[in-house]
């Protein structure tokens, strides 16, 4: 399959699983985990995990399944987690926000903001020290750039040279606040980490085949040995913070901010950018949906016939054994 | 066997286990600078150079989660903080990652990162530079905190944490520094919770940690002028706690003092009573002592500071009371173990 086809089929695959996930938390309320979906912002780590290679590795905020998935995570330890089974990819010890997939590189999840910058700025030094031809990648929210860790890890990062894509997910919320309420007017992001001196661009982060051509440019900087990169990426996450809930009518935003972003959906932009080489690329869409649903499905069909953990094995992990 | 001084076996336990493992970095503020952390890590600097001995920016929130991210990517960071005080700026890397992490991503392994702290004492460090963290740190499971007491703890302790998988932290007070001791020049582990008898006794159990238990030594010494036997258990490790060794030697002894560097509020000294109240409370022939810091900030001012500081004279006291005698007894007067110091620090 081509590129452009492969970018597009792994957004609908992240989607279905996503909306099918959503449903069933809010129905059947069996997944007892906070859960933050990222419907709407799967150009993101689509287009970035497609450009990372497969000794690459990845750290994320909590909004977790779009990076786990994208990076090659498998699907079923995914669900079973969120269902807190053992078979969950951290054996029902960490949930939706402490994913993990260390065999296809994605590292962790981490639940607290920024933790994912300076884990990936750890990694990207080891590769440093060890002259290892790896990039490490952090994905984040721009609530995460107010941090502090974030100023101390991109300071850190540019001064080191080390190899760290840094991903800023702009979804110009953290929960309800808006990020004119946060950051000051008339600033970006993507200009302060110009500031520590790194390579930083902005770009339409809907848009996932800019979003992969920039990736690509970006991990070859990094482990040419050119430092870290940045690369604020602005999109729009369509349900509520966290939970499986529309909430365009509690006030924050309006639903025509929704609407207008959901004219942009990223899967709805490439399919339309498809469309002049593949006219059938609708039909092609709707069949992996069913695809896709099926998968998901079927995923959760074997997690709720995992077992749980035993009650004994409370302990494990605590320590060393 | 050969006396060091007690900063000279942490500077000996580094070279010797960076040498063994090439993964092990070293990474502090001023690490590579004329005073190498107080002579803790200018040999290491000498020997293997900026790369593996970073001296890094004043940025201990990220640093300690730069230190898990290179451990998860199977690094040993070994980091330093001059003041353990600063190391609440770390606390969400050690905590919320570090000691978090094997168990949160369910068992595949651990982040073996070491942090040493060096805990100020005298000379007007005051409320910010002289904290003891032990009790902090050691409440969460996942680390394992220990206070060497000794040179050869100071050694022993830090080649245990470099050489196993679980998150270390190691506070060390400034005040044991210069102290000299036997040291094994291979570098063998001590390893964690596992305490030391110092010296045997039978009438009372003095329980210390850290510059505690150089105090509690004299304070035995003192004790013994009066003729009475002082047991004095050095617990070198917060946790895991040697729960074993304290409980035999106050079933033996009947009476527990419990000294400290930090506070008596849910700290160390409050652990250490709540563990023989649980085991061997049937043991106890008299109450329960804690020998703390009284409940402020550290002060600057001199003479606050010298009536800050619990020391041998406040232990024996202590231990004369838990054995219904008079801790008003008129002893001898000692020199503070920090006295020889002098500034600027």
């Amino acid at each position: 399959m081509e590129s452009g086809k492969r970018l597009l089929r792994e957004m609908v695959r992240i989607r279905c699983v996503e909306e099918v996930l959503a449903d069933l938390y809010r129905d059947e309320q069996e997944m007892r985990t906070p859960t933050h979906f990222s419907i709407g912002q799967e150009a993101v780590a689509v287009g970035v995990c497609a450009a990372a290679g497969p000794d690459d590795v990845a750290y994320c905020g909590h909004r977790s399944h779009g990076p786990y998935l994208a990076k090659g995570g498998d699907l079923r330890a995914m669900v079973a987690e969120l269902y807190g089974k053992a078979t969950g990819c951290a054996g029902g010890r960490g949930g939706s926000v402490h994913l993990t997939s260390p065999d296809t590189g994605f590292i962790g999840a981490t639940a607290i903001l920024a933790e994912s910058i300076s884990l990936a700025v750890g990694a990207g030094w080891a590769f440093a020290l060890e002259g290892a031809p790896r990039v490490a990648i952090t994905f984040f929210g721009d609530g995460a750039a107010e941090e502090g860790a974030f100023h101390e890890a991109l300071n850190f990062a540019a001064t080191q040279r080390a190899p760290v894509l840094f991903v800023c997910e702009n979804n110009g919320y953290s929960i309800s606040s808006p990020l004119r309420a946060r950051q000051p007017y008339g600033t970006t992001i993507w200009e302060r980490a110009r500031g520590y001196g790194m390579a930083s661009r902005q770009l339409d982060g809907n848009d996932v085949f800019a979003v992969h051509a920039a990736a690509r440019e970006a991990v070859e900087w990094c482990r040419d040995g050119r430092g870290p990169y940045f690369l604020e990426l602005r999109t729009y996450r369509w349900r509520e913070h966290v939970g499986p809930n529309w909430d365009y009518d509690e006030g924050y935003r309006t639903k025509a901010e929704l609407d207008s972003w959901m004219e942009r959906c990223p899967i709805k932009v490439a399919a339309a950018g498809l469309s002049a080489a593949h006219p059938d690329i609708d039909e092609e869409v709707a069949g992996w949906r069913r695809e896709f649903r099926q998968e998901v499905l079927d995923a959760v069909t074997a997690a709720k016939a995992d077992p749980f953990p035993a009650v004994a094995d409370l302990l494990q992990g605590a320590y060393e054994s | 066997m050969r006396k060091l001084k007690y900063r000279e076996a942490i500077g000996e336990a580094t070279v010797q286990c960076m040498k063994a493992d090439p993964r092990i970095v070293l990474a502090g503020q001023n690490v590579d600078d004329h005073k190498g952390g107080h002579g803790t890590t200018t040999d290491a600097f000498r020997v293997f150079g900026p790369s593996r001995v970073l001296d890094i920016p004043n940025s201990e929130n990220a640093v300690a989660g730069i230190a898990v991210g290179a451990a998860s990517m199977g690094m040993r960071p070994l980091v330093v903080h001059a003041r353990a005080d600063f190391m609440f700026l770390a606390m969400d890397g050690l905590i919320n990652l570090a000691a978090k992490w094997r168990y949160m991503y369910g068992d595949k392994g651990g982040v073996p990162v070491v942090m040493r702290g060096i805990v100020g004492r005298g000379w007007g460090q005051g409320a910010t530079h002289s904290q003891n963290l032990h009790s902090v740190f050691g409440h969460f499971p996942g680390l394992y905190v220990a206070t060497p007491a000794s040179p050869a703890d100071a050694k022993g302790l830090l080649v245990s944490a470099l050489r196993n998988e679980t998150p270390v932290v190691l506070l060390e007070n400034r005040g044991l520094y210069e102290i000299e001791g036997e040291v094994p020049e291979n570098p063998e582990p001590v390893p964690f919770g596992k305490g030391r008898i110092v010296r045997t006794g039978s009438d009372v159990t003095i329980v210390a940690a850290s510059l505690m238990v150089q105090e509690a030594e004299r304070a035995a010494g003192l004790l013994a002028e009066q003729a009475i036997s002082a047991e004095v258990v050095d617990v070198r490790s917060i946790r895991p706690l040697d729960e074993a060794i304290i409980c035999t030697s106050v079933a033996k002894t009947g009476r527990l003092v419990v000294a400290d560097t930090s506070w008596a509020r849910y700290g160390l000294a409050a652990e250490v009573a709540a563990v023989v109240a649980e085991n061997v409370h049937g043991a106890l022939l008299g109450p329960v002592r804690r020998v703390t810091l009284p409940d402020s900030p550290a002060p600057v001012s001199w003479p606050l500071e010298e009536a800050f500081h619990p020391n041998a004279r406040t232990i024996a006291a202590a231990c004369l009371d838990v054995l219904g005698g008079d801790p008003t007894l008129p002893m001898r007067e000692m020199t503070d173990i920090t006295a020889g110091f002098v500034g600027p620090y």
